[in-house]
């Protein structure tokens, strides 16, 4: 026996708790079984789910070429639209949130204080928002950009805190040290370091937001979800086909443009 | 083509050198922003002056919500353990299945490239499309019912947890593969004794990071009529009833927070 396989042998072997941990988790398996209940699939399951096959394969091509208001493009856009002012209101009123709850900006119980307050802004489902704010404004997209700028607010606040927590203060002692003024501090000091990062975490809640953006028409607040749920709800699989081709297309696209601008920003290249 | 419309400025140093100073982007970045800006206000209806006059309807809500009606409790119980089998299950089955994809999507251990990207391709087709709407699909085949939720559940996590795996073992490290496979082991022996080892930690705390976020996801499918307790949600809702909501609510936050404490406990053991 040599050193290498004494050494491996000595290793402390807590099979005990791994034997506990996989019994815990098979025992929590099993009793999660009985979610499935296929009683309720009858056989009209099976025809549904060739129809809606088909359907997805062949779209319906009309709708999805339609530039007008009842177009996929129109409703595309729109969608966009929601998500994209959801994101800028919700970063710029992330802002004030985030150094109000950064720890090394503002005292330690105020951050506590704003922190839950945000826990408490991320913990709501997005949908609920939407159905409560289809109470202030009426159904249609803006109830969806309020959504999504109070969701936006919650996530962003948090992330930019973060940023800013693990701001470099060096830079801004030595700055202090050759006599610039707090203006100048703020501006060459602090707004660089933070900028790329907010940016980057700004364009990655845009990606999410249009995800969001295309499920809130299912309650009504806006965007492509609407014509989905009525298409699925009157079994016109075609139209269903040619609403998610285009759905999956867009956020395909900026999901990648995303990632590319977001590489630059953070790492240069 | 930018440096075209906007001539870089010359600046001619002390010793004769002529340096080009590429103008910046932020005026074009900050004016497309802008003109983005007004085009969706115009598209989506924004209108200050409703949200002035009426946003006290949202705090109306709110305010309802608190204090939440603790006597419907009991009737809570069910809805939600049933919100989380279908996270549960959805993420086992979902995690099991994504370790056979993910490998199927890693070119360093497949060598056709077409399978390899048209599984990809699938993934991230699978991954765009909304749980929400995945679930609406799952209803009319399976009808009402947590089923519904558990497929579009298990669809998302196999998405998720196979591009971070896939990703995770295209990176790893492959010296101790291609000596096994020299010394005559299969490619799946040699997987399973080379790759599988290094990428284990991280493929465990993925599922748990996963079935976390399901939990959430989880309690809103109910809204679509793929169980669990965003049916309830939308009861209450529907009939303005927000003291109920409220409760709900807090059940949700209280669980949530519980689950994702005992994950982040295992996920920071594995790491």
């Amino acid at each position: 026996m040599n050193a290498i396989e004494k050494q491996l042998l000595s290793e402390k072997k807590n099979y005990q708790y791994i034997t506990w941990i996989f019994v815990i988790v098979f025992v929590l398996f099993i009793w999660s079984l009985s979610a499935i209940q296929l009683n309720n699939m009858g056989t009209s399951g099976l025809t549904i789910a060739k129809n809606i096959i088909t359907g997805i394969l062949h779209p319906d091509l009309d709708l999805l070429f339609n530039i007008t208001e009842k177009g996929v493009a129109y409703l595309l856009i729109e969608t966009m639209a929601i998500a994209f002012l959801g994101t800028i209101i919700g970063a710029i009123l992330a802002i004030p949130l985030a150094f109000l709850s950064a720890s090394n900006v503002v005292p330690k119980p105020l951050a506590f204080v704003t922190k839950i307050l945000l826990i408490g802004i991320r913990t709501i489902p997005a949908i609920i928002y939407g159905l409560m704010f289809i109470r202030v404004t009426g159904p249609g997209p803006f109830a969806g950009v309020l959504t999504m700028s109070l969701i936006s607010i919650g996530m962003l606040s948090k992330l930019y805190a973060d940023v800013i927590e693990d701001l470099d203060t060096s830079v801004l002692e030595s700055m202090t040290s050759i006599g610039c003024t707090m203006f100048e501090k703020i501006r060459y000091g602090i707004i660089p370091q933070l900028l790329a990062m907010f940016l980057s975490i700004v364009i990655y809640r845009f990606d999410m937001n249009l995800r969001d953006a295309s499920v809130l028409g299912l309650v009504g607040a806006g965007g492509i979800g609407a014509p989905l749920i009525f298409a699925m709800r009157s079994y016109r699989w075609e139209e269903v086909g040619s609403i998610l081709i285009g759905l999956v297309l867009l956020i395909l696209i900026v999901e990648f443009i995303s990632n590319k601008i977001r590489n630059k920003l953070v790492r240069g290249y | 083509m930018f440096d075209k419309i906007f001539v870089p400025k010359k600046i001619i140093l002390p010793n004769g050198k002529v340096v080009l100073e590429k103008r910046s982007y932020t005026p074009l970045i900050l004016l497309i922003l802008l003109i983005a800006t007004i085009f969706s206000v115009h598209i989506t209806g924004f209108s200050m002056e409703v949200i002035v006059k009426r946003i006290k309807e949202f705090f109306v809500i709110l305010d309802q919500m608190i204090p939440p009606n603790w006597e419907y409790t009991p009737k809570l119980w069910q809805p939600l353990m049933d919100t989380i089998k279908m996270s549960l299950l959805g993420s086992a089955l979902g995690a099991i299945v994504a370790l056979p994809v993910a490998i199927l999507a890693s070119s360093n251990i497949i060598k056709s490239s077409i399978v390899v990207s048209i599984v990809k391709l699938l993934l991230s087709i699978l991954r765009t499309l909304p749980t929400l709407v995945s679930a609406l699909i799952a209803t009319f085949i399976f009808g009402l019912g947590t089923m519904a939720g558990t497929v579009a559940i298990f669809l998302f996590t196999i998405a998720y947890v196979a591009k971070l795996l896939y990703e995770q073992i295209e990176n790893a490290n492959m010296d101790a593969y291609e000596a096994m496979e020299s010394i005559g082991l299969t490619r799946i022996q040699a997987f399973r004794y080379a790759i599988f080892p290094q990428v284990l930690p991280n493929y465990l705390s993925t599922s748990l990071f996963c079935f976390e976020g399901n939990v959430r996801y989880a309690s809103i499918l109910g809204y679509v009529g793929a169980g669990g307790i965003g049916l309830l949600l939308s009861e209450g809702i529907g009939w303005r009833n927000y003291a109920n909501v409220g409760i709900i609510l807090l059940m949700l936050a209280i669980t949530v927070f519980i689950i994702e404490n005992l994950s982040e406990h295992f996920r920071k053991k594995l790491v």
